[in-house]
């Protein structure tokens, strides 16, 4: 899958499901994408130094979210 | 005068113990006096805070922290944990208080002048409270702004030379024992191949991808001082195949008692004589030893490598010559099903630089494995459990090995599967009932 094609399908699934939940596991966006984990974290990767994606991490797990969504964002003024 | 007070947390003071609440006041005390001048970047009260929001906890008896935040620095998803408190008016010094976990250096060894480099840029940058070392054995600077992240960062990368440790679903900063440096016990150079894999994966401990954590650890010998048995989802134990060297005059000497025994670990009380058949001979696990004579004899094919021996007559029996490592996968602490030690998956592979089957045919085949079919947040160990250490001899392309059952007849991994079996599982059930009634 070409990378904007990815990504597009990345911003439009996690946008979908903002009303639940911000916060997504590196699993779900490489479902979203069906696509190995290896290649999958190549796209992810680039997301995030574009900014399109952000690291959450409660200092054991990591998750992904879009910047600024989420009540946590909006509580630490980073939004 | 305090700003807070803190009766309750005064308490945890009159133990016989030291006391971390009496090294977080002395660590007020001297920020506010600030003797040496320092230009302080984040709230010069941050202790006083600290220690009142923990006297607050205790008095509400839940944590005034939040869980987790977004913090790091750019291109990281790891190394920095983003903690912000909940009273952030009442406690304003402890509004951010991100912990950074810094990479410790292969075997814990530094100088003066980096740990003095190191407290001064984190009195200048941070709240001055460090953890040396935390359970992944990384330096643990606790407390600091968001803002000051890549100054910190910039610091350690471009003046220390030193890089962000791991956390979160990442892979954790490897941590070694100090190996051939110092040890005579090591059966591989520790530090290089945790230096080798800390460099070849840096991807994996810096951008998380990974179901949940995964930590390298390695012991040079199956003492295991650095305990990756217990606490590594991959841990690499040094271990030799040959027998163990016996300098036999050496022996006659611990007998006669020229040599202490352990190098003299336990002589601040009398133990007595020394008594090779009781404390050496006797404590052979697979009872592998014997004295012939004035000659000591082992057993090779029967020892299990537990040390005992030699680490009681260090100057008689040494390791082997034929040296390499032994890789367990899969411990952990308990979070589900309780804690898991390591099972043996490798029993002997050889440890030599590029370490390219180490990689290739061990590290990379569990992580595709795992990443592909662990759960959200489970352990590698967890998945072992899950699918069977069949599909983990599967996955590495290994045949079974009896050393790999933990007891007898309690883990059968073996399952034949169909094309195994002559003839396959179909059976002509006319011909069956002929022999056997229903």
């Amino acid at each position: 899958m070409e990378y904007e094609e990815a990504k597009q399908k990345i911003l439009e699934e996690l946008t979908k499901k903002l009303k639940s939940k911000s916060k997504f596991y590196f699993n779900d966006l490489a479902k979203i994408i069906e696509t190995k984990p290896r290649d999958a974290k190549k796209i992810v990767n680039k997301m995030v130094e574009e900014g399109a994606l952000e690291y959450w991490s409660s200092g054991s797990t990591s998750m992904y979210g879009m910047p600024g969504t989420g009540k946590q964002a909006h509580t630490e003024g980073e939004d | 005068m305090a700003k807070h007070e803190t009766p309750m947390l005064d308490q945890l003071e009159s133990g016989p113990w030291p006391s971390f609440v009496s090294d977080l006041k002395q660590q007020a005390e001297k920020r506010a006096k600030n003797k040496e001048g320092i230009e302080f970047q984040i709230p010069t009260d941050v202790v006083e805070d600290l220690l009142g929001i923990l006297e607050l906890s205790f008095k509400h008896g839940r944590t005034h922290w939040k869980h987790g935040g977004i913090v790091g620095v750019f291109g990281y998803g790891g190394g920095v944990i983003g903690r912000y408190c909940d009273q952030p008016q009442a406690f304003p010094g402890v509004a951010h208080f991100h912990t950074m976990r810094i990479a410790q250096p292969g075997g814990k060894f530094y100088t003066t002048a980096f740990l003095r480099q190191l407290c001064d840029l984190w009195d200048l940058r941070g709240s001055g409270i460090t953890n040396m070392h935390g359970s992944t054995g990384d330096v643990i600077l606790l407390g600091t702004t968001t803002p000051q992240l890549e100054e910190i960062f910039f610091e350690l990368t471009h003046k220390m030379n030193q890089d962000l440790g791991g956390s979160g679903s990442n892979l954790r900063t490897p941590a070694d024992c100090i190996g051939q440096a110092r040890c005579e016990y090591a059966c591989y150079d520790t530090q290089d191949l945790c230096y080798d894999l800390t460099q070849e994966y840096q991807d994996e401990l810096h951008r998380p991808a990974f179901p949940y954590k995964f930590k390298f650890k390695f012991d040079g010998c199956p003492n295991c001082c650095v305990a990756s048995i217990a606490r590594s989802d991959l841990s690499f134990i040094g271990t030799w195949k040959d027998d163990i060297k016996i300098d036999q005059e050496a022996v006659q000497a611990y007998i006669g008692g020229e040599l202490k025994p352990n190098a003299g670990a336990h002589s601040s009380r009398d133990w007595g004589k020394f008594d090779i058949q009781k404390e050496v001979i006797g404590r052979c696990p697979t009872e592998c030893m014997a004295m012939d004579g004035n000659t000591l004899k082992i057993n090779n094919r029967e020892c299990t490598r537990c040390m005992h021996c030699i680490n009681v007559m260090p100057r008689a029996l040494r390791i082997g010559d034929e040296r390499g490592l032994s890789i367990f996968a899969g411990a952990k602490a308990p979070i589900l099903d309780g804690a898991q030690m390591g099972t043996l998956v490798v029993p002997f592979i050889e440890a030599e630089a590029p370490y390219t089957k180490i990689k290739e045919t061990v590290i990379e085949p569990l992580w595709d494995w795992w990443m592909e079919e662990g759960k959200n947040r489970e352990r590698m160990g967890e998945l072992m459990k899950r699918q069977g250490l069949q599909r983990v001899i599967e996955v590495l392309g290994v045949d079974p090995d009896p050393r790999m059952v933990q007891e007898p007849r309690s883990n059968p991994y073996i399952f034949w599967k169909e094309d195994e079996v002559e003839g396959g599982f179909e059976r002509d059930i006319n011909e069956f009932r002929k022999y056997h009634q229903r």
